[in-house]
C-alpha cells in the first residue's frame, strides 16, 4: 500500500513534494553481534503515556516509552490522519513492536531490550527534531543500547 | 524519520529504519534501512499476527550487522491483509435505529452513538484498551460540543488548558475513533482502512457533522483552528471524494 502508485493522486503529489532534507551520507556506525546487542525503538507514531500531554502540529520533542508500559497506557496523538488507525487500534505492536522484541531477546536472537524506548510525531520538520535527538544520545548510551529500530507510521 | 537516523549514528549509535514511503528514504538516505511495502499506520504490515511482524522485525536487525550504507533493502512480502482488500463489499455490521421525524442533526448524531456504544464497549473490553483517550470527553460530551460547533453555536472552552482549536481536533479525534472502534469490534472484521474511511465520511451522520464543523472553522480568525480544520481533520482520499 505504502508503493506511491498505491495513494490516492492527492497523496502521491503531497509524497512527491515533501522536502526532505539533504543530510549527505552518514557512515554506519558499528557493533558487536546481533545476538549481543541492546535494542531500543525510536518511533514517529507520536506515541506517549496517556498521563502525558499529547503531540500537537509543529512539535519537535519527544516522549519516553518505558519498556514496561502496559498497552493500555500507551497513547497515540499523531496529528496526521492520511494514515491507518485501526491496526493500532486492534494492536500496538503493529506501530510500537515492543512485545516482538522482547520475545527476539527471550529467544537469543538479541540481546536484550532497552529500559526506554522513545517517540517523536513524525509530521514535524526532521531538522527541528535534530536537537531533541541529540539530547537523547546520553540517554540511549546510559542505556547501553547500541542498537536503535527507527519506526516510522 | 530517516533523519533520526544520521543524528544518531554521528553519535556512534548504530540504527535501522523501516520505510514506508521508499521515495523519501532514496533522498535523505540514512545509514540502513528496510523499505515495507504496508500501508501508512502498519509499518510491521499486520495487527494481532506475530509471525508476521517478527519476520519484518529481524529483517531490519539483521541489516545492522551491514556497515556498507547507506543502503535500502526490500522486505519481499506484502502485508498479509492490507487496503488493497478494500473493496471487497464490507459493511458497517452495526445497523443504526431509524430516523424519527424532523429529527434534529444532534439527535441524530446521538442515535448514532447509542447504536455504536455497545460496539465500542466490546472493542474496548477485547483489546484491554481504547484509542478513544484524546480529549479525556464522555462520547456524549464529544458529541454535544460536534453539534454545537456544526451549528455555529458558542462551545464555549471544552478542555481545560487546552487552546480552542487543539480542543477541536482531539475531540474531532475523539469521535472518529469511537466510531472506527464500534465499526471494527468483532475479530475477523475484514474492514480496511479505506472502508472505514468511507464509511465514515460518507455514510454517518457523526462525519457530516464534522464537515459542517470544517465548514465552520475554515471561516474563523483563530489561525490555527483554520489550518487544524482544512488540513488535519478530513483524511486526503476522503476529501478527494467529497471534493473538498
Amino acid at each position: 500500500m505504502a508503493r506511491l502508485e498505491d495513494l490516492p493522486t492527492g497523496m502521491v503529489e503531497h509524497m512527491k513534494l515533501l522536502p526532505c532534507p539533504d543530510l549527505g551520507e552518514t557512515a554506519c556506525a558499528s557493533g558487536p553481534p546481533l545476538h549481543r546487542r541492546r535494542v531500543a525503538i525510536v518511533s514517529t507514531a507520536g506515541l506517549g503515556r496517556k498521563s502525558e500531554g499529547g503531540f500537537k502540529p509543529g512539535d519537535a520533542d519527544y516522549r519516553v516509552l518505558p519498556a514496561n508500559l502496559p498497552a493500555s497506557d500507551l497513547t497515540m496523538s499523531h496529528i496526521s490522519v492520511n494514515y491507518d488507525r485501526t491496526g493500532f487500534q486492534e494492536d500496538i505492536n503493529i506501530a510500537f513492536p515492543i512485545e516482538r522484541l522482547k520475545e527476539l531477546a527471550n529467544a537469543g536472537e538479541i540481546g536484550s531490550v532497552a529500559d526506554y524506548h522513545y517517540s517523536f510525531m513524525g509530521a514535524s520538520d526532521p531538522v527541528l527534531m535534530q536537537p531533541a535527538v541529540e539530547s537523547l544520545i546520553g540517554p540511549l548510551k546510559a542505556d547501553g543500547v547500541d542498537a536503535v529500530v527507527l519506526i516510522p507510521v | 524519520m530517516s533523519a533520526i537516523g544520521h543524528y544518531l549514528e554521528a553519535a556512534g549509535i548504530p540504527t535501522v529504519s523501516i520505510s514506508l514511503i521508499r521515495l523519501h528514504t532514496e533522498k535523505i538516505r540514512p545509514p540502513r534501512a528496510l523499505w515495507v511495502p504496508f500501508e501508512l499506520g502498519r509499518p510491521m504490515g499486520a495487527p494481532n499476527d506475530a509471525p508476521f511482524q517478527t519476520r519484518v522485525l529481524k529483517a531490519a536487525l539483521c541489516l545492522l550487522e551491514r556497515n556498507d550504507g547507506p543502503l535500502i533493502a526490500d522486505f519481499p512480502e506484502n502485508a498479509p491483509l492490507s487496503a488493497s482488500a478494500d473493496g471487497d463489499g464490507w459493511v458497517c455490521p452495526v445497523s443504526f435505529a431509524a430516523p424519527v421525524s424532523d429529527e434534529t442533526p444532534d439527535a441524530a448524531l446521538r442515535r448514532e452513538i447509542a447504536s455504536l456504544k455497545p460496539w465500542q464497549a466490546l472493542a474496548q473490553e477485547r483489546r484491554g484498551r481504547t484509542t478513544f483517550d484524546q480529549s479525556g470527553l464522555s462520547i456524549d460530551a464529544v458529541a454535544a460540543y460536534v453539534s454545537a460547533f456544526a451549528a455555529g453555536e458558542s462551545t464555549g472552552q471544552p478542555l481545560e488548558g487546552v487552546a480552542a482549536a487543539e480542543a477541536f481536533k482531539r475531540i474531532a479525534d475523539d469521535l472518529q475513533a469511537f466510531y472506527q472502534e464500534a465499526a471494527t469490534a468483532q475479530p475477523g472484521h475484514g474492514a480496511g482502512f479505506t472502508d472505514v474511511l468511507e464509511w465514515f465520511w460518507g455514510q454517518t451522520e457523526a462525519g457530516k457533522q464534522l464537515l459542517a464543523c470544517r465548514a465552520r472553522a475554515v471561516g474563523s480568525d483563530d489561525k490555527r483552528l483554520k489550518f487544524i480544520a482544512e488540513r488535519l481533520l478530513v483524511p486526503a482520499v476522503a476529501q478527494a471524494r467529497l471534493n473538498l
